[in-house]
């Protein structure tokens, strides 16, 4: 019983062991969104191929929708961009974008590259409706339901896994 | 006399310009130094270890400038920074408020500092009622096995 106490240390260097393997498996640009289950922030924004024509949050209102932030200065938008265009074809529910900070013309361009998924592009140029959505770390992904809440939000490139049991499931269940 | 003035005044002058540079400032220093101090509670989230006052990540530019503009519209502190959490919750606080989850985190080292204290008390008490003949600082404590030391 008295030889016990010696194993103390080992207990708390097991204890030692297990906070740092959790914290290995945390990923610290993660930050979780205090929008999630809240109203999408307001926005009026012109759209990316015609400075003509603007849309607003409440012309959204009634559908299930993606918002996926992207730029053409964006490397890991062009990772994601193929899984998305593939998505799109899907025809889910209505996807729209956010060019963030960007130019009119680089992201008309990027757009004629690499393929088109949106329905619309909307045109941040300042970056202010960006900062409204709480946006960090482009590419970002918001699902937004029928009366404009915020369900989900991705950080960093979607990946198939997130796509399949994340994104369809809720999709499905918002539009069922 | 007026030419070593000039060249003891370079560094001064060299932080102006890196001064200027670095943020298109607006003309009041006043507000530009109320913008900073609330910029360097709010952490940078593309480069976390800065303060948003510390930083030329373009987020951190363009959120002082947010800041800038609500100070010019004459928005107090709370509001500025209640606006900040909305958006990107408590983690942006580099003094993130007192409530259950960060309750570990404020009383933590204070319960630390207690337990310390605590088990040296326990151990100087124990010493101080040997009989002084037994008193060995090199040697183990009572109840401890003597093969170990």
């Amino acid at each position: 019983m008295k030889y016990l106490r010696f194993l103390i240390p080992l207990f708390v260097f097991l204890g030692l062991v297990w906070f740092l393997a959790r914290g290995l498996g945390l990923d610290p640009k993660t930050v979780p969104s205090p929008l999630i289950g809240k109203s999408a922030p307001g926005f009026s924004l012109t759209k990316l191929d015609n400075p003509e024509k603007t849309i607003r949050r409440e012309d959204l209102l009634g559908k299930v929708w993606m918002l996926n932030v992207w730029a053409s200065w964006c490397v890991a938008c062009r990772e994601e961009h193929p899984l998305l265009v593939e998505f799109s074809r899907k025809k889910l529910l209505p996807i729209y974008g956010l060019n963030y900070k960007d130019d009119r013309a680089a992201g008309l361009r990027w757009l004629a590259n690499f393929g088109n998924p949106y329905d619309a592009s909307l045109f941040d140029n300042d970056g202010r409706v960006g900062i409204d959505w709480g946006v960090y770390g482009v590419p970002e992904t918001f699902i937004v339901d029928r009366e404009g809440i915020i369900r989900f939000k991705q950080i960093g490139p979607l990946t198939p896994e997130v796509i399949r049991t994340q994104i369809e499931p809720l999709v499905r269940q918002l539009n069922g | 006399m007026a030419k070593w003035i000039l060249w003891m005044s370079l560094p001064f002058w060299v932080g102006f310009a890196f001064a200027n540079e670095a943020a298109p400032a607006s003309a009041d220093p006043a507000l530009e130094a109320r913008m900073m101090r609330i910029s360097s509670e709010l952490r940078c989230l593309v480069c976390q270890n800065q303060t948003i006052a510390d930083s030329h990540a373009g987020l951190a530019v363009d959120l002082r400038q947010q800041v800038r503009e609500m100070l010019q519209k004459g928005q107090s502190e709370q509001e500025i920074i209640a606006y900040m959490t909305a958006r990107y919750g408590d983690f942006v606080l580099y003094r993130p408020p007192f409530k259950a989850t960060t309750a570990l985190l404020w009383i933590g080292p204070g319960v630390m500092v207690v337990a310390g204290l605590a088990i040296l008390v326990i151990v100087l008490r124990r010493r101080s009622r040997m009989p002084q003949d037994q008193f060995d600082p090199e040697s183990p404590d009572a109840g401890q096995d003597p093969h170990l030391s």
